[in-house]
């Protein structure tokens, strides 16, 4: 019988095009062929989106996530929480990210052998040994040019000669001895909306995903609270394990010491209706004729409530019917591109202006003798509102403690569009 | 300058080239050799010709290097076990290094290569880092403990490393207390019997504290092993609840996940009248849909977990339909699991907004996705009563769109609903008509004859229609040639003047010309029940047909208890026990949910009473076995089943006797309707299940498969040891499938009787009397020795013990397998039918101990090729243990040899029908596998000989 196998067996790296480009073994090494099973897979899904998460081989259960258009495929060999193993894997590349700048394959390889060292820190014998980016840093120090051109004159390595200090306090998260000329704190409250818009324009679903992503570069061991205007906005928050949530039940009032560098605090859900405005309306009138191989199509978007902020960034995309063969349209503001292969129209608008609402007109030509498409489709619409968090969450104050020094402090507000669609 | 150059090697000569490079004397070359090699390994060359080279460089102060080394040991190790032994004096010496990051490194590593021979070195080394000053040196070697413990198990536990490791619970350091409970976690996973993870009310103390202080990753391992503790009361299940609410609000999903199982499990111990109650509930809603707002591989997950509570406890979710609604670009593996759940929580009060979004939905492009979003609006109007009419006008108008596959899903589905509400929708026949030619499945066709057949007296043409199909029977699937046949037949009963010849050809076609037996019987039934008596026919064949049951794939409650255990595992995404598909899962311990201890426990059991009233409505259930159905029929059961409600049910009955056997196709008939169901639309109530009905509690009353069957009915079995070996008790009968009776029970035997110690549970709303039992003929002829003694009418929610006397005088039948018995159950209500699996060891007899010379002479008389030969695994005892246990089962030692080291025991037992079996066992003092041989003049007990040799020693 086989010997036990807790969590994650081996990892293989797989890029768009079906190569496995880097694969790690905690344990024995499992041949590549057990790959095989996930490319069946995703031959089905036809597209890579669509693959799913859990697949089970004879021998193995092979999880998968998809980042960065790179496939993390783990295998495992026995009944592990695959949450564990999918948050995990997401930890991985959030690290090379990290690391690296970008979670890519030209990265990856270029960094291959810090991949490796990364891999052996995170895991051990399948618990997760390291997977804070502060204490991964003090143990394997991330590349810079100027590090490999010091390293490479000096002879020196990348990796660190002592046990990091966080590891093993009561806060993992944060180094000891941080020190900073400039002391800065940031928050970036950002909220995107979810939504479902029926044809009539009423909302069928909204809701709001907001988070708070800080940026903090303090000296010292700073103890920070941070409190809002309307606090009872947030009922159903996930919170940094950093944040003491005794204080924040009682209170309400976010107590924490903060990790070094970029994390994020919060990350919240409101979900009651009300609450959640809709910043734009769309006007749309997309037809095809029975027999004529044509269709129209026009569409309007204007904004709503937006609080006297402007709307921008906006971009329209949609997946036209497959009988669809090309799109003559004329935008009033903006351009338009219309890929015949995917069937993919999207319509860069830019900035609303109220007085001058964008439009999006013209005809639809159908492939011949194909039949009028039975379904419209979905309009799915990006935006982005400056300075407005669109469920009124406010930042009341920052207050510091533990450390002597005067921070700056700043709080920036955004309201983006998530997955918001708008069916015709 | 990037690692990309470690790639670009010359082809010629490589290894060649590295071989030189990494005995360079030049640090600064080695370094970069060595990397060369990682990034081959990286992928998947094969660079482990290059072991000595590598480990040779092994020997140095620069950590880098060093870290790459063992990087590369790591992964080689295993194919150089020879090699590898080179290292470890470098490992040992490692470990005495100042720097706790080396000693750390070397542990953790050594601990990786999974060598036998490595394994004593490991062994000092280990100790002392389990006691290092330098809490990381600690965690790690924790972890270290449990793969040595998959190496080599006997030594990790002389060593006493084990012990070790339950003091690190108890350790300053959170860390270390959330590796130790890992490692612990593991290891136990893999010895389910030992009693390693003692939880009590202190240890628990602790590992609530540690889970305010460790990591995330920690967290999940203290959570989950919290998850199988046994609150003693209501009291300490709301204050570990309190402690662990508050993990609800983590970032890390798998966190919040174990939580939620937590509090799942624990809840079950609440009264509901409790206001905590009321609190933990609220408060479980948000984390859950939080999760929806995830990467999609996690909603995915959480989906699936999501799937089950809704099912267990709905009202947490009841309010949040819309967080399920579909988004146009979810990936189709969560919009399925979403319309999934869409459906479960599909009430009156939403149902509108749920049809909107469904009919939405069916415009959509993904073809598996539309189809399943149909389907879903037959199953709302199943559901929901009040929305049956406008259900019914969606589905017509989407027949209308014409789109093929549409068209065919919405009368698989309209055929449901007719079965669920009869006479009120049949307006709607006239329509389904007029698509009669565009259907090419198998199921939409089948669902069409239905139609056709059942309402055959309101279709002018129904005869022509039945005339198109029957053109190319041949061609047909079974499905629908066996469809075909039961509609003709139910037309010519309604009208039989016009469509004698049509009977007559489908008959012939069905008897005649076709090879599937199944079709065949079906045709010689119907044939010969024509013939004899048309009366009864048609008793038979238009019977009325058991109403459909509302929710659909639901999943079984004891499952769905035990997946409830289960939340945020492999078991929970594929929502089968672990038992049932992870690979070496032998000991896997099935979980159960805690009993209800709350005050208020009479009014209670909330999961089983719905079902039960649900089950109780129902005019007739049809047991799924109707072979056993046939041998038990002609058993007397006493006064028969009476009262207007169970009306159908005798008529089905009578119509047995008539036939006097051989309804294993009429049976199929009834439920032909039904089964056509499979993929997702409404199954019919009582044999719904996917599961042929009494196979799920035989494989339960399996005294092996289950292993220890429940974890925390171990104490119910401690009176009785002075006997056999006794099974904890296990629900052979569910309460869903005997309109609310629950059996379960084991067998046991006592100073040489054999008894069935059963309890029976009225899970109904009713009172229950009147009860009886019979067992089918069977392989040793095992009978009730007494009549069954119920002596009060059992009331709703009461249980009552009772040990029914057996003997082994009954008739004989040889079964497969061998030790399967089936029962039959009477109550005031209905019969009822299940099997179960009796361990063996109950028929030994007292008198099993043979004569030492007997014993010589029979061993050498049974011929060699009845000799069969097993393994028992993992079992620690000692030679004279094993002897003294295995006697209290009337197992008898007759002689005991050691040869070279091993104890040879030689044993004897009989069977109640005379049977010897001789045992030969072989015990190595160092190896926890002990070897059984079986001599047996009737070998095929041997096989089950063997499991009640296993079943006892392991209890």
């Amino acid at each position: 019988m086989c010997f036990q196998q807790k969590m994650i067996h081996s990892l293989f790296l797989i890029n768009c095009s079906g190569d496995i480009f880097l694969e790690k073994h905690w344990k024995s090494v499992v041949s590549q062929s057990v790959c095989d099973y996930f490319f069946e897979a995703q031959e089905k899904a036809i597209d890579v989106e669509n693959v799913p998460p859990v697949i089970s081989t004879p021998h193995h259960y092979l999880i998968s996530i998809y980042r960065d258009k790179i496939f993390f495929v783990s295998v495992i060999q026995t009944e592990v929480p695959p949450l564990f193993v999918i948050e995990f894997l997401h930890r991985v590349a959030d690290t090379f990210q990290d690391y690296f700048g970008e979670c890519s394959e030209t990265a990856i390889k270029d960094n291959v052998v810090i991949v490796y060292e990364l891999l052996e820190e995170m895991l051990d014998n399948g618990f997760p040994l390291a997977t804070e980016s502060n204490i991964l840093k003090e143990l394997i120090k991330p590349p810079t040019i100027l590090r490999s051109v010091v390293n490479s004159i000096t002879g020196s390595s990348n990796v660190g000669d002592t046990l990091p200090t966080g590891q093993l306090s009561n806060i993992p998260w944060r180094r000891a001895g941080v020190k900073y000329t400039n002391n800065e704190a940031y928050f970036d409250v950002i909220e995107e909306i979810d939504a479902i818009i029926d044809k009539s324009g009423s909302t069928v679903f909204a809701e709001i995903q907001g988070v708070i992503d800080s940026c903090i570069k303090l000296s010292g061991m700073p103890d920070l609270s941070l409190s809002f205007m309307n606090p009872r906005l947030l009922d159903d928050v996930s919170f940094h394990p950093c944040i003491r949530f005794k204080r924040w039940e009682s209170e309400r009032v976010l107590s924490f010491i903060p990790p070094d560098g970029n994390f994020r605090l919060i990350s919240y859900r409101v979900s009651s209706q009300n609450l959640v405005a809709i910043p734009v309306y769309v006007k749309h009138l997309i037809s095809f004729k029975e027999n004529s191989s044509s269709g129209r199509f026009d569409v309007t978007i204007g904004p709503k409530q937006n609080m006297g902020k402007t709307v921008e960034g906006v971009v329209m995309t949609v997946h036209m019917p497959k009988a669809v063969l090309n799109m003559n349209l004329t935008a009033t503001q903006g351009s338009y591109t219309f890929d015949p292969v995917t069937k993919v129209l999207a319509w860069d608008v830019g900035k609303i202006t109220p007085q001058k609402l964008p439009n999006l007109k013209g005809i639809v030509n159908l492939q011949s003798g194909a039949p009028k498409p039975e379904e419209n489709p979905s309009l799915n619409i990006q935006f982005k509102i400056q300075q407005l968090a669109i469920s009124g969450l406010k930042v009341n104050r920052l207050d510091m403690y533990g450390e002597k020094y005067k921070p700056f402090k700043g709080v920036k507000y955004i309201t983006k569009a998530g997955k918001f669609q708008v069916r015709t | 300058m990037t690692d990309s150059k470690y790639f670009t090697t010359t082809k010629k000569g490589e290894i060649f080239e590295l071989k030189a490079e990494l005995n360079s004397d030049k640090k600064e070359k080695k370094k970069e050799a060595v990397k060369k090699v990682i990034a081959s390994m990286t992928v998947g060359k094969d660079v482990s010709a290059l072991f000595p080279d590598v480990v040779n460089c092994m020997q140095t102060d620069n950590l880098e290097l060093k870290k790459l080394v063992y990087l590369y040991l790591m992964n080689y190790a295993k194919s150089q076990p020879d090699m590898a032994i080179m290292a470890v004096n470098t490992f040992v010496k490692d470990c005495e290094d100042p720097n706790p990051l080396i000693r750390a490194l070397a542990v953790r590593t050594m601990g990786c290569i999974r060598v036998d021979k490595i394994t004593e070195y490991l062994c000092e080394p280990l100790r002392k880092c389990l006691k290092d000053e330098d809490p990381y040196v600690r965690k790690t070697a924790a972890v270290c403990v449990a793969k040595l413990h998959d190496i080599n198990a006997q030594l990790v536990e002389d060593q006493g490393f084990l012990d070790t490791l339950k003091d690190l619970i108890s350790d300053s350091n959170p860390m270390v207390v959330a590796n130790a409970v890992a490692a612990l976690s593991e290891i136990a996973e893999s010895h389910p019997s030992s009693n390693l993870l003692d939880l009590n009310p202190q240890s628990i103390n602790k590992l609530l504290t540690a889970l305010n202080e460790c990591t995330e990753w920690g967290q999940i391992f203290i959570l989950d092993c919290l998850a199988n503790y046994m609150p003693k009361d209501d009291r300490e299940a709301q204050s570990i609840c309190e402690r662990v609410t508050p993990r609800l609000s983590h970032a890390n999903s798998a966190v919040v996940l174990s939580a939620v199982k937590v509090l799942m499990k624990f809840m079950e111990m609440l009264s509901k009248d409790l206001d905590y109650y009321g609190t933990l509930l609220k408060k479980l809603a948000p984390p859950l849909v939080t999760l929806l707002s995830a990467e999609p591989e996690l909603q995915y997950v959480a989906l699936r977990n999501i799937n089950l509570i809704v099912q267990k406890r709905p009202e947490i979710l009841k309010h949040e339909m819309k967080v399920f609604f579909v988004k146009y670009n979810d990936p189709i593996y969560v919009k399925l699991e979403k319309l999934d759940i869409m459906i479960r929580l599909a009430s009156q009060a939403n149902i509108a907004q749920v049809l909107a979004e469904l009919k939405e939905y069916a415009t959509e492009v993904d073809v598996d996705f539309v189809r399943k979003a149909v389907r879903a609006i037959g199953r709302c109007a199943i559901k929901v009563e009040q929305s049956a009419e406008r259900c019914v006008s969606t589905l017509l108008d989407l027949i209308q769109t014409k789109v093929n596959y549409v068209v065919q899903e919405a009368i698989v589905v309209i055929k449901d609903i007719f079965r669920k509400y009869p006479n009120k929708y049949e307006s709607v026949i006239a329509t389904l008509c007029e698509n009669l030619d565009s259907l090419d499945e198998p199921e939409a066709r089948a669902a069409m004859i239905w139609i056709v057949g059942e309402y055959a007296e309101r279709i002018d043409n129904a005869d022509e229609l039945l005339e198109s199909f029957l053109e190319g029977f041949h061609d047909e699937s079974t499905q629908v040639q066996l469809q075909l046949l039961t509609a003709i037949v139910k037309l010519f009963l309604k009208k039989p003047t016009e469509t004698q010849e049509l009977v007559q050809q489908v008959l012939s076609l069905a008897t005649q010309d076709s090879d599937n037996p199944d079709l065949r019987d079906r045709g010689y039934i119907y044939w010969r029940l024509l013939s004899t008596d048309p009366v009864a026919a048609k008793e038979v064949v238009l019977a009325e047909k058991p109403l459909i049951s509302e929710e659909t794939d639901l999943i079984e409650p004891t499952l769905l208890d035990e997946l409830i255990c289960y939340i945020g595992t492999l078991a929970s995404v594929y929502h089968k026990p672990p038992s049932a598909f992870v690979e070496g899962s032998r000991g896997v311990v099935h979980k159960s949910l805690p009993p209800r201890t709350g005050s208020s426990e009479s009014a209670e059991s909330p999961d089983a009473a719905p079902s039960a009233g649900q089950a109780a409505e129902q005019p007739a259930v049809i047991p799924a076995q109707g072979d056993l159905l046939g041998d038990l029929l002609n058993l007397d059961l006493g006064p028969p089943v009476s009262g207007p409600p169970l009306a159908a049910s005798s008529v089905q009955m009578g119509a047995v006797d008539l036939l006097g056997g051989g309804l294993d196709s009429l049976m199929g008939d009834e439920s032909e309707g039904l089964r056509s169901d499979v993929g997702g639309s409404p199954a019919m109530g009582g044999s719904g299940f996917t599961a042929p009905g009494p196979a799920a509690p035989a494989a339960m009353g399996a005294p092996l498969g289950s292993g220890l069957g429940d974890l925390f009915d171990l104490t119910g079995g401690v009176g009785t040891l002075s006997g056999s070996y006794v099974a904890p008790k296990t629900v052979w009968l569910p309460a869903m499938k005997a309109k609310g009776l629950e059996i379960s029970g084991t067998f046991s035997r006592q100073v040489g009787s054999i008894c069935m110690d059963l309890v029976l549970t009225n899970k109904a709303l009713q009172v229950m009397s009147d009860f009886a039992i019979q067992f089918n003929r069977n392989s040793f002829g095992l009978a009730p020795a007494a009549p069954l003694q119920v002596h009060a009418p059992l009331a709703p929610n009461q249980s009552v013990e009772i040990s029914l006397p057996l003997n082994t005088v009954g008739s004989v039948m040889k079964m497969d397998p061998l030790n399967n018995l089936q029962v039959a159950v009477k109550n005031n209500i209905d019969v009822f039918y299940f099997s179960t699996l009796y361990p063996l060891h109950i028929l030994f007899v007292e008198d099993g101990k043979m004569e030492r010379q007997m014993f010589l002479a029979t061993w050498k008389d049974i011929p060699n090729e009845n000799e069969a030969q097993f393994q028992i695994k993992d079992c620690s005892l000692n030679a004279d243990a094993v002897s003294s246990k295995l006697q209290g089962s009337n197992i008898f030692t007759i002689a005991k040899r050691n040869v070279e080291g091993q104890d040879m025991l030689y044993q004897s037992l009989k069977l109640t029908n005379g049977i010897w079996v001789l045992a030969e066992l072989r015990i190595q003092p160092s190896n926890p596998s002990f070897t059984l041989s079986l001599k047996c003049r009737a070998p095929e007990v041997s096989q089950y000989v063997y499991q009640a040799y296993d079943a006892i020693l392991k209890n």
